[in-house]
């Protein structure tokens, strides 16, 4: 590789100027906003963790993993997201609280990205996690303040997809009991959307007719409830019939809170499998390519933080959100623009602490030849303030 | 009326039998389509808008959601290995990948493998357990052997024909190929009925997998 020049940076981040900085911002009060009001308090965490705590327990995969070493020659972590942090605190610093803690977040992420375009090797992500309480509603509480979230993000035209990792689970486990590397190889498909693969799997299973139409049914079932009740024909498998009983519940929530219409249930939807172990979802925008929100419930991993609850929550892609969501008028104040002489600095600075105190913003400068009157980047300013020897005047 | 489609479609080869399988889904593409020029092709009749793109990059388009949906080749999907559910294997376009050599030619102690489809290459023959130099190159593949460049070629093969003019033999077949129907992430979700529509169309049409 040939040395970088000046202007660039490395492949994957990314500089925001003043204006998408200023969107950003936005989206994040906004979206903090919207969590508050639901009672999740924020809450910020280092950027370095140790490989061997946060850095095993999270969902990220090895290879994407930013790793360093620190002075004392351990391992530590870029966090790669905002869940495994927070199960440390929630297990450590938290551990005397009551449950469940609501705990909201906005933070830069880190993932180590391969070559290819459109991944970001640091990216926000705005979300919360409800620690501590295994129920239906707990699961409905997130996926709701998720559209809310959305909706506050500014996204006008999204959808959410839920699954349920135990359904899955159960149905293999009862038609293909004691083949786990099938079982796996099925859920492998179905994690890389690859549904072809997964019919050329069902097939060369050796199953019965019936049992594999049943299998390669599965790709069919998405919609709304009506769903749960397809698949519970398919597998009397207790784990199965708990996972679908729990989805009705969060959907009868969902009902409850007047956005099941954004919600559609996919059961072939299930999230990493060694992570997740519940109901998992996704948010899409009408406008972006990419999914900008996912979640869901793993209710192991406080376990390897030393405390055992169960968990529940979702990260929205707020990098992304920032890429797709038009700009509402990008009118942010401009600043008033006051031009004073030495004589009248005291007056000139007065008036603008005036305007700052009243919540507007003031620019200040000292005329001089080299410093016109009136530069020629007026359009930045809402107004010019004149306060030199021609007298004090407004433009 | 629901939203329209974006279909990105291989152009060539594939394009010809897709078309003819949409045909006969009783979707409705003018024949004027077929020979345009234009590489963004409404197509109200069917309520989709056709975007011709290089067989090689349509799953990226659709991988960033420029395109709803795609039509490509198996060959091109393992190579390039992007995101997208890989929803109806059409049956169409059908061929294999082979690992093809001069009859006669004894490879060195360090094997050299020119082909079009070098992650594919890389993954087959890290899976024999074996690591070779692999080039990549862009058409004509079959010279690499014939003038030297290489002890061995990956290539795509329909007949057959190319190899036996040329003196080359298959040696073995990796993976057979057929066309797939992929599709977006999001398209996948926010216009779930006009895709699902389609596939249910496109499976009562498509020639039945021939299991290999």
């Amino acid at each position: 590789m040939s040395k970088p020049q000046g202007f660039e940076k490395p492949i994957g981040v990314r500089d925001y100027l003043p204006r998408a900085t200023r969107r950003l911002r936005r989206i994040e009060r906004s979206v903090l906003d919207c969590m508050s009001r639901w009672g999740y308090d924020p809450i910020k965490t280092p950027t370095m963790e140790y490989y061997d705590t946060v850095g095993l327990a999270s969902s990220t995969p090895d290879r994407k993993l930013y790793k360093l070493l620190n002075n004392r020659g351990q391992t530590l972590v870029l966090r790669s997201e905002m869940t495994a942090p927070i199960a440390r605190v929630a297990s450590s610093l938290l551990r005397e609280e009551s449950l469940p803690l609501r705990l909201s977040y906005h933070a830069n992420v880190f993932r180590a990205i391969e070559e290819e375009a459109g991944r970001e090797a640091e990216f926000f992500q705005t979300g919360v996690e409800l620690v501590g309480d295994r129920s239906p509603e707990a699961d409905a509480e997130v996926i709701a303040l998720a559209i809310a979230s959305m909706e506050a993000a500014g996204v006008q035209s999204f959808k959410f997809a839920m699954g349920h990792v135990g359904f899955l689970n159960g149905l293999f486990d009862e038609s293909l009991p004691d083949r786990a590397e099938d079982q796996q190889a099925l859920k492998e498909r179905l994690l890389k959307r690859d549904y072809v693969g997964f019919r050329e799997a069902a097939e060369s299973l050796g199953l019965g007719a019936k049992q594999q139409q049943e299998l390669e049914g599965l790709l069919r079932l998405r919609g709304d409830v009506s769903v749960c009740d397809q698949a519970a024909g398919l597998s009397r498998h207790r784990l199965a019939q708990e996972s679908l009983e729990h989805l009705r519940s969060v959907w009868e929530a969902l009902q409850d809170y007047g956005v099941s219409q954004h919600v559609m249930i996919d059961l072939t939807m299930i999230g990493d499998f060694s992570y997740y172990t519940g109901m998992v979802f996704e948010g899409y925008a009408a406008e972006l390519g990419f999914p900008v929100c996912s979640g869901g419930r793993y209710d192991n991993l406080l376990k390897q933080f030393g405390r055992d609850v169960p968990s529940t929550g979702f990260a929205l892609k707020t990098t992304r959100i920032l890429d797709g969501v038009g700009d509402p008028a990008d009118e942010e104040e401009r600043p008033v623009l006051i031009v004073y002489d030495l004589k009248q600095r005291a007056q000139a600075l007065n008036e603008a602490a005036r305007i700052r105190s009243e919540g507007g913003a003031a620019v200040t400068i000292l005329a001089a030849d080299n410093n016109p009157h009136q530069p020629a980047e007026s359009h930045r300013y809402s107004q010019v303030l004149l306060f030199t020897e021609e007298g004090n005047e407004i433009r | 009326m629901s939203e329209v489609l974006k279909v990105a479609m291989p152009k060539g080869r594939i394009y010809k039998k897709a078309a003819e399988l949409f045909r006969s889904a009783g979707i409705v593409i003018p024949t004027d389509v077929d020979d345009s020029r234009r590489l963004v092709i409404p197509i109200p009749e069917a309520n989709m808008e056709f975007i011709m793109a290089k067989p090689v990059d349509v799953p990226t388009y659709v991988e960033y959601g420029v395109a709803d949906i795609g039509i490509v080749g198996k060959d091109v999907l393992l190579e390039e290995n992007r995101d997208v559910y890989e929803l109806l294997d059409l049956g169409i376009a059908r061929c294999r990948m082979s690992v093809i050599a001069l009859p006669d030619r004894q490879p060195g102690i360090h094997l050299r493998v020119a082909t079009k489809y070098p992650n594919v290459a890389t993954r087959y023959f890290r899976e024999q357990g074996e690591q070779v130099e692999v080039i990549k190159l862009n058409g004509s593949i079959e010279l690499a052997p014939l003038i030297g460049l290489a002890d061995r070629i990956v290539d795509m093969v329909e007949t057959g024909q190319t190899l036996k003019d040329n003196g080359l033999v298959e040696l073995e077949s990796i993976f057979g190929i057929t066309s797939r129907l992929i599709a977006n992430r999001v398209s996948y979700r926010m216009k779930n009925d006009a895709i699902q529509k389609l596939c249910d169309q496109l499976e009562k049409v498509m020639p039945s997998v021939v299991k290999s």
